[in-house]
């Protein structure tokens, strides 16, 4: 078929994908696929790792290198190729249970590491796959299928963690705002280090219908009308309430493969 | 694995505009419908989305960038292809 992004995609064994209809995660996957595709590299320098989840199903759709692996150890095994393969650009794309809640150690340490990835943090404030269980990210007092009467525990802010672990580029998107969210990818692909972009989804099934939010248009109308792009914020009390959408951190520090290279350097001229 | 063999509907607005619709993927979700500046898309009796205003379309493409399930495509003649 002549579609400019038709290469990057199985489009002939693998599609319709199983996501739901007005799942948030196609339009992520929608808006990286594009991102790859005007980036000038190579298919075969990418490689797309994730875990376990509904989010974690995406690279099985992508025609590049591709590793789907176990819950919560898409980090883990992104490291290890980045490592083996320092001149490939690696991203990792995975839920909030995924990549915060089993994976939550992984992701903070690779961090600290500053390890050149990109990690789009699809963020549907629950347990797609498994039901609807509550996760990390599901706010005090909305519900999941394991708090029906809302949940008890306080929600991580995934991009003010990312900040303090270590990361040198966090950003924030939604599912509504695709053209944003594809230049995010595109800004953190090019950032050496490790680099969170966190896609504020929809899970209409689930989350949306647990929580009374409506289909999925209503809940992309929310994204719309309660999002507030980072150089709008003037003072703390614009962003209450709000979603707070652009670059929200970006600094430089050195590279972890950079300097485990300069080791294995000394290592063997010895 | 089943092979599919996606199959777009294609029509040509007088601008040169062209919106293809590969219904096999279409889940009917009703995202580019919605989000649509133009009022270009509809839900048809198929549950599928339809292009039922073609020459009212501007090819700004919002429907493709957000559609989940790749379902549908635009292409804008005046919009140059982003060099690679
Ligand atoms: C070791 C292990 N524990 C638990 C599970 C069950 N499990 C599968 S997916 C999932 C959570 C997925 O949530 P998230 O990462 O947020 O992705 P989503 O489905 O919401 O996109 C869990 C707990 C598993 N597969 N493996
Ligand atoms: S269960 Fe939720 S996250 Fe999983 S595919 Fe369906 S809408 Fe998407």
């Amino acid at each position: 078929m002549n579609i400019e992004i038709a290469e990057y995609l199985r489009l002939d064994d693998r599609f319709p994908h199983i996501l739901c209809p007005g799942c948030g995660i196609g339009s992520a996957m929608n808006a990286m696929v594009r991102a790859i595709s005007e980036s000038s590299m190579n298919k075969n320098e990418i490689c797309v790792v994730s875990g376990i989840g509904c989010s974690s199903r995406v690279p099985g759709y992508i025609d590049c290198d591709t590793f789907h692996t176990l819950h919560g150890r898409a980090i883990p095994s992104a490291t290890g190729i980045k490592l083996a393969r320092p001149e490939m650009e690696v991203i990792v794309i995975a839920g909030d249970g995924d990549l915060l809640a089993i994976g939550g150690n992984h992701f903070i340490h690779a961090a600290r590491r500053n390890l050149d990835l990109t990690v789009i943090l699809i963020n549907n404030f629950n347990y797609g796959m498994t039901g609807g269980q509550f996760s990390p990210t599901t706010p005090q007092g909305k519900r999941g299928t394991t708090a029906p009467y809302g949940s008890v525990e306080r929600d991580f802010n995934v991009c003010e963690m990312a900040k303090v672990a270590g990361a040198v580029f966090v950003a924030r998107s939604t599912t509504y705002h695709t053209p944003h969210l594809k230049g995010l990818i595109k800004q953190a692909m090019k950032k050496k280090g490790f680099a969170v972009i966190e896609v504020v989804s929809q899970c209409p099934t689930l989350y949306g219908r647990l929580n009374r939010m409506g289909d999925a248009i209503k809940m992309l109308e929310y994204y719309r009308d309660n999002s507030i792009t980072v150089t709008q914020v003037k003072e703390p009390k614009d962003a209450e309430g709000k979603i707070v959408i652009g670059v929200l951190w970006e600094t430089e520090a050195p590279e972890y493969s950079e300097v485990y290279k300069k080791v294995i350097d000394i290592a063997q001229k010895k | 694995m089943k092979k599919s063999n996606p199959n777009p509907v294609v029509q040509t607005a007088k601008t040169g505009i062209e919106i293809s619709i590969i219904k096999e993927f279409c889940k009917g979700c009703g995202i580019c419908v919605e989000f649509c500046p133009k009022d270009v898309l509809a839900l048809g009796s198929d549950l599928k989305t339809n292009c039922i205003n073609i020459e009212a379309c501007n090819g700004d493409a919002l429907c493709e960038l957000r559609c989940p399930d790749f379902a549908i495509f635009v292409k804008n003649p005046k919009k140059k292809a982003i060099k690679k």
